[in-house]
């Protein structure tokens, strides 16, 4: 039950990235090129998601616990410090050069495209290499 | 290359990735983000955890087949840059929402959601880097 669940979450978010033009990286550059051929479509892409989530959680966390799991589990962090802020800048370098993101990059997999396989794999080892030199200098990454 | 501005679609497909968000906090009880999504399948002690992972991935990979079963086609895909450049756009990704925390789905759509600050702040910045990043390598010709 849990995992079908999943499937079908995964399957809404995936119809949600290919039918709002996301998956297109085409796309999600021109909303970022301004002074160019400027597509405005991924701000009605988050105005959409955000119509339905803050109204929608607000009710969700009304419950005590979500209905398949014990507990929720939200990110419990205030500290907005140069982690955070170097971090996203350089997602930000990432996603101008290449136009994928990893939300619209999963569901891109099914397409069978190689250069999305390529970055899939490229986004893959990025995280890792993260994930092992935060491993072995967490004082410095933390101060990154 | 011009895209066509899609404002229903766009709208409709945002609706789309709010429930599926809506859904997963409801049913069980976690932010919708690719990046922990997908970071988390490379931690095996939790294999429960692993299996919910795995599937909300073969969910949003099977999206593509299920739009070629109804219209017919693939969602439509263009890939302006070459294939070095998107590994190295990937590697860069990978890095950054590994410090950062999140990407467009766990901070844009999540994070901002639940009106959490270090969200507003990730999304900003990272909005802000990837419109100059476009600017510097399509005007500037870097």
């Amino acid at each position: 039950m849990r995992l079908v669940s999943a499937f079908a979450i995964g399957l809404i978010f995936g119809l949600g990235i290919a039918v709002s033009g996301m998956i297109n990286p085409a796309k999600v550059l021109n909303f970022f090129d301004l002074a160019g051929t400027w597509d405005p479509s991924l701000a009605f892409v988050m105005a959409g998601a955000l119509a339905v989530v803050i109204p929608g959680y607000r009710l969700v966390f009304r419950r005590p616990a979500p209905v398949l799991e014990p507990a929720f589990q939200v990110p419990q962090s205030r500290v907005i410090d140069q982690r955070l802020i170097l971090g996203s800048a350089t997602f930000g370098i990432g996603w101008g050069i290449a136009g994928f993101c990893p939300g619209g990059a999963l569901p891109a997999l099914g397409t069978g495209d190689p250069l999305v396989l390529l970055f899939i794999a490229a986004l893959t080892a990025g995280m890792l290499s993260a994930r092992w030199a935060q491993a072995r200098t967490p004082s410095a990454a933390r101060s990154a | 290359m011009e895209t066509d501005f899609t404002p229903w679609a766009s709208l409709l497909g945002g609706a789309l990735i709010g429930t599926a968000a809506v859904a997963l906090m409801a049913l069980h009880g976690r932010i919708l983000g690719a990046t922990g999504i997908l970071g988390g399948l490379f931690r095996p002690d939790d294999p429960p955890d692993w299996r919910l992972r795995a599937a909300l991935i073969l969910g949003m990979a099977a999206a593509p087949l299920l739009v070629l079963l109804a219209t017919g086609a693939l969602p439509q895909m263009d890939q302006p840059v070459s294939a070095g450049t998107v590994a190295l756009g990937g590697l860069i990704v990978g890095v950054g929402v590994s410090y950062g925390g999140g990407c467009t789905s766990g901070h844009g759509v999540c994070g901002i959601g639940r009106f959490s600050r270090r969200s507003v702040v990730a999304t900003a910045t990272f909005m802000a880097s990837a419109i100059l990043t476009v600017f510097v390598i399509r005007h500037l010709g870097a």
